[in-house]
């Protein structure tokens, strides 16, 4: 009993140790882990293989995070990777060389060097140019891959088997295969994460919210933006290598470009700015595909207004919307801070506070004024539908901003 | 690589070229004046041929369906305007990216239960049909002049109404400075409107001119929305004129290269490896401008000004 306590105390004060983020991804890597299991009990493999594709396509989503949500880039042919990596491994391994030791190397290899001429270029581009131009390498990928004749073209590559590692074929049992892909998946969540509290992740962070701050600083945006860049795409790399392995073929559709929007949704739906916003994203994105593509062909016609509406009314995603309503009510102190703010300056300044937290008037800096004013318009006008739709979070960030204020005058 | 061919394909480029300005120009000016990518502009030169088919179907009357198709496609761009894009010019382009993409999704899919998977053809009409004489031996098609002198007249008259009229004004000025046109009291939601709707429009009528000569399919729109965006991209955002250049080098470039790259190839390479670099190189052609045109200018070659 003694050593049950205490394994259970250990567990407990581990957990407390682990992040919020930690926390959920550790409790969607459990879920995740749960179909081999079912699938024992009930029967067939057809949740093992789902899940495979889920786990698959959260690293290929957590890969994308790291541009979209931390370092701003918003790459729109990320698919790209995806495909470079499976036909990497597969291309070696159509040449009898599928082995653990060549093909992984391989994989990550080709996508990191793509990453790396591609990035060269795409980098020094900013916004929308930027999603233009990975568009753009996206499509050069694709149309390259139609074109290798001696490896398929259009239809694509049938891998010889899957990767062998040590020279057997361990990959081959479904239950091996689908722990491999979650071990790989939780190695790609933790060295993400880690990678964001670093020193690079955080000069990674702070180009994404005040580049010239940065530079004044010392930092040169570029190196820092094109390593974010080649260690995303290598990572997709990874998954693009999974994914050729558990359907042993790769063909051009793994980079089609609709691909690549999808692993945005994935990434958007979940919630940037968190980690485990994309796997959930991922989950939720997969499954919704799986269920309504059973209830009807013409599912995409349910599953394009659902994307418009997580848009309008769910910001920040699924990952946003559980923030908002674990965040709660407002603690009478900061309600009090709160209300002395907007009495004392007005909601003019409180709505510059709160636009200031989410870095709008650095984009609209250019008429400073007449923005500000206007976005304080829109505040009053709109400080209703806030209240309603999740915006204790916004009153929250308003609120703490209203007491760290006060405390900064005080000194 | 005889010169009738080189002709014949560069007609086809100027053709091509016009269609992705009619698509282009649209997209640049929404871009530029409103700061909003809109994906779903492909799905509205699909939604042009569409709606000129039907109304052929119904009339029987081919210059009576693009008349009608106009207006159909405008409305139609309107009804999206209002309902969706509309709530998407304050976000971010993410989200922005992420909304239209669910409206492609939705609306090549419902064409798909409307009018069915299968490709419509459309004829060409009577008196557009036939071919003229080019020189000896070598004619082309009527039909593919019109839309070459169709596109050029609508390329002119918009060039003349971004110049000189007052709403053109105002379409300069926001495409410069939308937050100071704003300020200045005009009527930012109703310029924005007419924006889009002409965008919208300008789409719809391209997808009406290839309705008889392509096949009309659900999809339609992805291809060439991505063509426009390079178009738009290399041209410089917000720029029309910039659009109608690089429009015409895109539709150019990219059907030559697709008549003469392995040809070339042949060249310097043996016969084998041409054919087989050959179709990638051609396909890739385009992008490759695109990168280059950015990692030389990083905002295009006619940036609007006062855009970084």
């Amino acid at each position: 009993m003694a050593t049950a306590r205490s394994i259970r105390d250990a567990a407990a004060t581990a957990l407390r140790t682990l992040t919020f983020d930690q926390r959920m991804a550790a409790g969607l890597f459990a879920l995740m882990a749960l179909p081999p299991l079912l699938s024992s009990v009930l029967g067939g493999s057809y949740l093992i293989l789902v899940g495979e594709r889920v786990m698959i396509f959260a690293i290929a989503a957590l890969s994308l995070e790291l541009l979209v949500g931390v370092s701003g880039l918003v790459s729109f042919g990320h698919a790209a990777f995806l495909g470079v990596g499976a036909y990497g491994a597969g291309i070696v391994a159509s040449h009898g060389l599928g082995t653990l030791a060549i093909a992984l190397p391989a994989a990550l290899g080709a996508a990191a060097l793509f990453a790396l001429t591609t990035g060269a270029i795409a980098v020094r581009t900013r916004g929308v140019y930027f999603i233009m131009i990975t568009l753009a390498f996206g499509q050069m990928a694709f149309f390259v891959a139609t074109s290798l004749a001696p490896y398929g073209g259009d239809d694509g590559l049938t891998w010889p088997t899957r990767t062998l590692v040590l020279g057997t074929r361990i990959l081959k049992s479904e239950t091996a295969f689908f722990y491999t892909a979650l071990a790989l998946l939780i190695g790609t969540y933790v060295l993400v994460d880690r990678l964001i509290g670093s020193r690079f992740g955080r000069v990674l962070r702070g180009l994404t919210d005040n580049e010239m701050r940065m530079q004044a600083m010392g930092f040169t945006p570029y190196p820092y933006r094109l390593a974010a860049y080649v260690i995303a795409g290598t990572l997709c790399g990874l998954a693009g290598f999974l994914l050729g392995n558990q359907a042993e073929f790769v063909s051009p559709a793994y980079m089609h470009w609709q691909r690549s929007g999808e692993l945005i949704i994935m990434v958007l739906l979940g919630g940037t700015g968190t980690l485990y916003g994309p796997i959930l994203g991922t989950l939720s994105f997969l499954m919704l595909e799986e269920t309504l593509s059973r209830l009807t062909e013409h599912w995409k016609v349910i599953l394009g207004p659902l994307l418009v509406l997580v848009v309008l009314f769910a910001k920040g995603g699924i990952a946003g919307a559980i923030r908002a309503w674990q965040g709660g009510s407002m603690t009478p102190a900061q309600l009090i801070a709160l209300q002395a703010l907007v009495a004392r300056q007005g909601m003019h300044a409180a709505a510059h506070l709160w636009c200031r937290s989410r870095m709008e008037l650095r984009q609209r800096s250019g008429t400073l004024a007449a923005s500000s004013q206007r976005v304080a318009g829109e505040v009053a006008a709109r400080w209703k539908t806030y209240k309603v739709v999740g915006g204790r979070l916004v009153v929250r960030v308003l609120a703490g901003m209203a007491l760290a204020v006060d405390r900064w005058r005080r000194r | 690589m005889s010169t009738s061919l080189l002709i014949v394909q560069f007609f086809n480029g100027l053709q091509l070229g016009i269609l992705l300005f009619l698509v282009a120009a649209g997209l640049t000016l929404v871009f530029g004046v409103m700061d909003f990518i809109n994906l779903a502009h492909g799905v509205q030169y699909m939604l042009g041929a569409y709606f000129s088919v039907t109304l052929y179907r119904i009339t029987g009357s081919f210059f009576a369906s693009v008349l009608l198709a106009l207006p159909a496609s405008m409305l139609f761009g309107l009804l999206l305007e209002v309902l969706v894009f509309r709530h998407l010019y304050e976000r971010d382009h993410l989200e922005q990216v992420l909304a239209t993409f669910g409206i492609i999704l939705f609306l090549n899919q419902g064409v798909k239960i409307v009018w069915g998977a299968a490709p419509l053809n459309m004829p060409i009409p009577d008196a557009l049909s036939g071919s003229v004489p080019l020189m000896d031996g070598l004619r082309y098609p009527v039909y593919r002049f019109a839309i070459i002198g169709a596109g050029v007249a609508v390329a002119v008259a918009l060039y003349l109404f971004v110049t000189s009229t007052r709403i053109g004004m105002l379409v300069r000025a926001g495409a410069t400075n939308a937050a100071m046109v704003s300020a200045l009291g005009v009527d930012i939601k109703r310029l924005f409107m007419i924006v889009f709707g002409f965008g919208a429009m300008l789409a719809g009528f391209a997808g009406v001119m290839v309705a008889p000569i392509l096949s009309v399919e659900p999809g339609m729109g992805d291809q060439i929305l991505i063509l426009a965006f390079v178009v738009i991209v290399i041209g410089g955002i917000g720029s029309i004129r910039g659009a109608f250049v690089a429009a015409v080098l895109v539709g150019v470039i990219d059907t030559l290269g697709r008549s003469f790259t392995t040809d070339m190839l042949r060249l310097f390479l043996s016969p084998s490896a041409a054919r087989a670099i050959g179709p990638a190189l051609a396909s890739m052609a385009i992008y490759l401008l695109m990168a280059v045109v950015l990692a030389v200018r990083p905002a295009g070659l006619f940036p609007a000004k006062g855009r970084a």
